[in-house]
């Protein structure tokens, strides 16, 4: 594994050397498809199908740009990473962007030379544990067993956390969701700690729900969002806008079904004209033609359909809007104007 | 006949011509076979009875969650929860192309199909000497990875499939086999190339070798998925799987030099010499006389050295291609089937133990049918 992180290291500063050369945008259209880094599966964010589709939040996301760059929601190559390899393929360009539940960090900025796109999920850690144990607060911890997912932030959280509480835990490595969720059931960890979003999803496909709480202590700000390398703004930008679109289309009440109908003429709302090309001409801004949004929007959906679609309260992990809420109804989703 | 005095009554034979009585119950088949190899000694019989309390203990357990309380037919795992206590196989069932075909075109796997049964046609013409036909299938044999190659890519009038969207065993089956055809002839070169007396490619089979075996497969992989871009000109577009395929290959060669070495150290140095008194050149030597040999020493070495690589092709996974185990833990995150992961382990474990217990037997058998008696 210390081979990995040492790949991972030289990968990050090698990066600096293949910045100047960039022009993402070019090279996806010229190959028609989008390269996007996603995960090897997490609940609601990123899993194939029955059918071998890939669905979920964050592949939504990828769909969203591929069809603002190639024109088709479709034309999406998935690179499945795990959370130790997702930075390195995308530094070293086997992915053009990347939507893999990330938090947004400074280190993984400035260090790891990555541009976060705009928050998609805001998220942060929890624990869950059995009930049986008659735990109520994380401080009762003391000297659990906790089971802890390699190479994410939450590992370094759960130190800082108990190090703050001055207070003992043993963690026990595991590689993915999956693994975390055999081993808190088969109680060789005492308590499961990622982000509260997971510990949902997770706890909603148990058994027995009733026999597991989720801890009330939120013990990090885990801002989720997508991530392209350093040294390409304009495909940052890309990356940026379709996001910010999405968000933008839920609070001006554009969504998939009305999209192409509110396109078709200029209508009395500014922002909707500029979002939907109509008026202004905010795609050529951004190398792309002014139909870039309205393609994203058709393709998934606004953001609060994306959100429902996928991990909204009807689905199986039933998380609530909560703080992704749009800013108007009582959360901290923000998109800049489109202008 | 008429002579009935020394015959017990209903009995006619002549004298002489009593047929031979079979063996007495105890001392033949199933009984005798149970005696000596289970209750021959109380440490045996012992073992035996410990055996069977154990046995006793897990298989109705296991069978009840396996067979009489698994559901094998629902669309997601609650349905499974209603239906059966235990396991939900439905999971396997519903996933069985992904498992098989990865991410492969779904109109175009009768391709891969088709590819399977003509690979499995070569392989049998290759392995067993009294196929009917052998001689057309060995002629067949040489085209096959042309056609293979074209059948599962496509082009030339089929449609193309990017090896991206391979998956599954398909992907585990295509990387073993590549590799364990090729890494044999390599790591034969490299044997010999070890012994060679000329320094210069002496020296370049040793460092090859050692650098090979001192570095972990997965470090390999990590580089050939990731760190090549650094190393290529920017632009260079080199297919993921065919660098998998080629250090996969590279590994299992050099572990394959060394068990061959092993076997070519065990001919007697009066052999090669005898083929130089016949005046046989070096290769002529080689695969006339010491190969021959040395190759049959080595079959338990060099099919085992097949499995590892078989069986390494799961770590694929860490550079984001989903061999059947990868194809597993994605498809857990699905909510509809999450915490279903003793299926899928249990499901790919049988898989890997069909095939690489195929590949034991059949070495077991290709060493019986070598056999010439020197060994004793």
């Amino acid at each position: 594994m210390r081979s990995i992180k040492y790949a991972a290291a030289v990968a990050a500063l090698s990066a600096t050397a293949l910045s100047a050369q960039a022009a993402t945008l070019d090279d996806v259209k010229a190959r028609g498809e989008l390269n996007c880094v996603v995960s090897t599966g997490v609940a609601g964010f990123a899993f194939p199908d029955d059918s071998g589709k890939w669905s979920g939040f964050d592949v939504d996301f990828c769909r969203a740009v591929a069809a603002a760059v190639v024109g088709d929601g479709q034309k999406v190559k998935f690179v499945p990473t795990t959370g130790k390899t997702r930075f390195t393929v995308l530094n070293s360009g086997e992915g053009d962007i990347l939507f893999r539940n990330t938090t947004e960090t400074m280190s993984r900025d400035a260090d790891l030379k990555l541009s976060f796109l705009p928050v998609n999920y805001y998220d942060g850690q929890g624990f869950m544990v059995p009930t049986a144990l008659g735990v109520t607060s994380a401080k009762d911890l003391d000297g659990a067993s906790v089971c802890i997912q390699t190479g994410t932030t939450t590992e370094l959280n759960l130190a800082d956390f108990f190090r703050i509480n001055n207070i003992s835990y043993e963690p026990v490595p595991v590689e993915t969701n999956a693994e975390a969720q055999t081993n808190y059931l088969g109680g060789r960890c005492d308590v499961y700690t990622t982000d509260a979003s997971g510990l949902a999803s997770t706890r909603s496909t148990f058994e027995n729900p009733d026999e597991h709480a989720i801890l009330p202590e939120i013990i990090s700000k885990e801002p989720l969002g997508g991530a392209v390398r350093h040294g390409d703004d304009q495909w940052f930008d890309i990356g940026k806008w379709v996001v910010n679109a999405l968000i933008a289309a839920e609070e001006l009440g554009i969504t998939q079904a009305n999209a192409a109908e509110m396109a078709k003429e200029a209508g009395d709302n500014p922002s909707v004209n500029r979002l939907l090309g109509s008026e202004g001409e905010f795609g050529s801004m951004i190398g792309l033609d002014g139909q870039w949004a309205l393609r994203a929007i058709e393709a998934v959906g606004n953001y609060g359909e994306i959100f429902d679609r996928n991990i909204g309260p009807d689905t199986a992990i039933a998380l609530q809007r909560g703080l992704n809420a749009q800013w108007s109804d009582g959360g901290i989703l923000y998109a800049a104007p489109i202008r | 006949m008429s002579d009935n005095t020394t015959t017990p009554a209903g009995q006619d034979y002549e004298p002489g011509t009593h047929p031979d009585l079979p063996p007495p119950f105890t001392a033949s088949g199933p009984v005798k076979w149970v005696a000596d190899n289970l209750f021959s000694s109380p440490a045996n019989i012992i073992m035996t009875i410990l055996a069977i309390f154990a046995l006793y203990k897990i298989i109705p357990g296991f069978a009840a969650w396996a067979i009489s309380d698994a559901t094998f037919l629902a669309a997601d795992r609650n349905e499974c929860r209603e239906l059966g206590t235990g396991a939900c196989w439905a999971f396997i069932v519903q996933r069985w192309e992904l498992f098989t075909y990865g991410f492969y075109p779904e109109a175009e796997r009768w391709r891969v199909i088709l590819t399977f049964v003509l690979l499995m046609v070569v392989i049998i013409g290759l392995l067993w000497e009294n196929c009917p036909g052998r001689k057309h299938v060995l002629r067949f044999a040489l085209i096959f990875p042309f056609l293979a190659f074209w059948l599962v890519m496509g082009g030339f009038g089929l449609e193309r499939v990017t090896t991206d969207q391979f998956g599954g065993f398909m992907l585990t089956v295509i990387i073993g086999v590549v590799g364990i055809s090729l890494s044999l002839p390599i790591g034969i070169c490299l044997a010999l190339g070890r012994q060679s007396n000329l320094p210069i490619i002496k020296y370049a089979c040793i460092g090859f070798i050692e650098f090979i075996r001192g570095v972990p497969l997965i470090t390999l992989l990590f580089v050939a998925s990731t760190m090549l871009s650094y190393f290529l000109p920017p632009g260079t577009n080199f297919n993921l799987l065919l660098r998998v395929l080629i250090m996969v290959t590279l590994f299992a060669s050099a572990y394959m030099a060394e068990v061959i070495r092993g076997g070519l150290q065990a001919i007697p140095k009066g052999q090669i010499e005898a083929a130089d008194a016949m005046g046989l050149k070096y290769w002529a030597a080689m695969r006339l006389i010491v190969l021959p040999q040395a190759l049959k020493i080595s079959i338990p070495g060099i099919v085992n050295t097949f499995i590892g690589l078989y069986k390494d092709s799961t770590l694929v996974i860490i550079i984001g291609l989903l061999d059947p185990l990868g194809i597993g833990q994605a498809s857990l995150a699905d909510n509809k089937w999450q915490g279903l992961s003793t299926e899928v382990y249990l499901f790919v474990a049988i898989f890997f133990f069909i095939s690489c217990f195929a590949m034991a037997r059949y070495s077991l058998y290709l060493e019986r049918k070598l056999d010439t008696g020197h060994k004793s």
